[in-house]
């Protein structure tokens, strides 16, 4: 191995370099934790033939083949081509989109969660930042792909109205809510509003659909899980369309592209720039 | 309202979840369609959840009393066989 070994370039190429002198854990491409029958089939030839036999899955549904030999980074690159399996990415730039199966799989998803990790993915995955940027995607408030754990997370929720002509008074929606936000007043049910938590459980226990219901995106920032724990907070309300949730996350990213620090973190750029401009720069993206 | 008239009767207060959805299911599928039957359950996770585990069955709620003693009672009506 006479030339030069490219580090930082075969990081951006999703191979991470071991502590055995010459071998790569390759990292691969997925999205909201999503592989085809092909892929995994492709990723197995791939583990037995060039690594040692086995895949490390990672704790952001990625996976990665330990002990990929540098002199056959070119062979298995095309090799894992041919199963339409691509590397992943470490270093700064957008990682790896999670998400959970979301509204088209799992009865409590309120939102397809999987959909809106694809359309990130393919809007963000692998851009140049001044340091890592994550995405996660939860369908609910059971929060199963924990949102706030991310430097962006969004989490589905109901945007909710009640209809009483569509309501026998059961009182079954009473109970699930978990927020204490509704109650039985004459016969009928009553929201109070400020304790609603956007969870859908009313709506999803509702035996008359009773509830008039609008998904929506609950987007949270700066959160942080590694050295140092901050939980991402939510700085505007619920989000009901994708066009505003996507200008909310560009403003997001580009607040970050433009005043980060290399190898600085979304959470400490917002802290040292100031919530305050942080705040002004999300709600007017929000306002449109 | 009226106490709703009712032709069978079960009690999950002795199971956890998910045992007590479990255990409502079973007697549901021994009624006949049309029948209703009287499902008493805890306070607290089982009123939160078997209510909407047992209209996702597609069964039909009628009504959610409060015993006033920690127990409340679900009405159901049996859809389908």
């Amino acid at each position: 191995m006479a030339e030069q070994i490219d580090y930082s370039s075969l990081k951006k190429g999703g191979f991470m370099r071991q502590k055995q002198k010459g071998y790569f854990s390759l990292r691969l491409a997925v999205v909201g934790g999503n592989l085809t029958a092909e892929n995994i089939k492709t990723i197995a030839e791939v583990a037995e033939k060039y690594g040692h036999g086995y895949v490390h899955m990672t704790s952001r549904q990625g996976v990665e083949i330990p002990f990929i030999n540098f002199n056959d980074i070119e062979e298995v690159r095309a090799k894992l081509a041919e199963g339409g399996v691509r590397p992943g990415v470490c270093g700064p730039r957008v990682r790896t989109v999670t998400a959970c199966q979301g509204s088209e799989i799992c009865p409590s998803g309120c939102i397809d969660s999987y959909g809106l990790a694809k359309e990130f993915d393919e809007r963000y995955f692998g851009r140049e930042l001044p340091h890592k940027f994550k995405f996660g995607v939860t369908g609910c408030m059971n929060n199963c792909l924990k949102s706030e754990e991310n430097d962006l997370g969004v989490k589905g929720g109901y945007v909710i109205e009640y209809k009483p002509d569509a309501c026998i008074s059961c009182g079954v929606c009473i109970k699930a809510c978990r927020e204490g936000a509704l109650s039985l007043v004459d016969g009928k049910v009553v929201l109070d509003a400020s304790k609603c938590n956007n969870c859908g459980r009313c709506v999803k226990s509702c035996p008359t659909d009773a509830w008039d219901h609008e998904p929506g995106y609950i987007v949270s920032f700066g959160g942080l899980f590694g050295n140092q724990i901050y939980k991402g907070e939510q700085i505007v309300p619920i989000i009901k369309d994708k066009e505003t949730l996507f200008r909310v996350a560009d403003a997001a990213i580009d607040f970050f592209d433009r005043n980060a620090n290399p190898g600085e973190r979304f959470r400490k750029t917002i802290q040292r720039v100031g919530e305050e401009e942080f705040r002004r720069a999300i709600q007017k993206a929000y306002e449109g | 309202m009226a106490e709703i008239a009712f032709d069978e009767e079960v009690d999950i207060t002795d199971k956890v979840c998910p045992l007590t959805f479990v255990k409502a299911k079973v007697a549901i599928d021994e009624l006949d369609e049309g029948q209703i039957i009287a499902i008493r359950m805890n306070d607290g996770e089982p009123v939160q959840n078997v209510p909407r585990s047992i209209k996702d069955e597609g069964h039909q709620i009628l009504k959610l009393a409060d015993n006033e003693d920690g127990t409340y009672t679900l009405f159901v009506k049996k859809v389908g066989d």
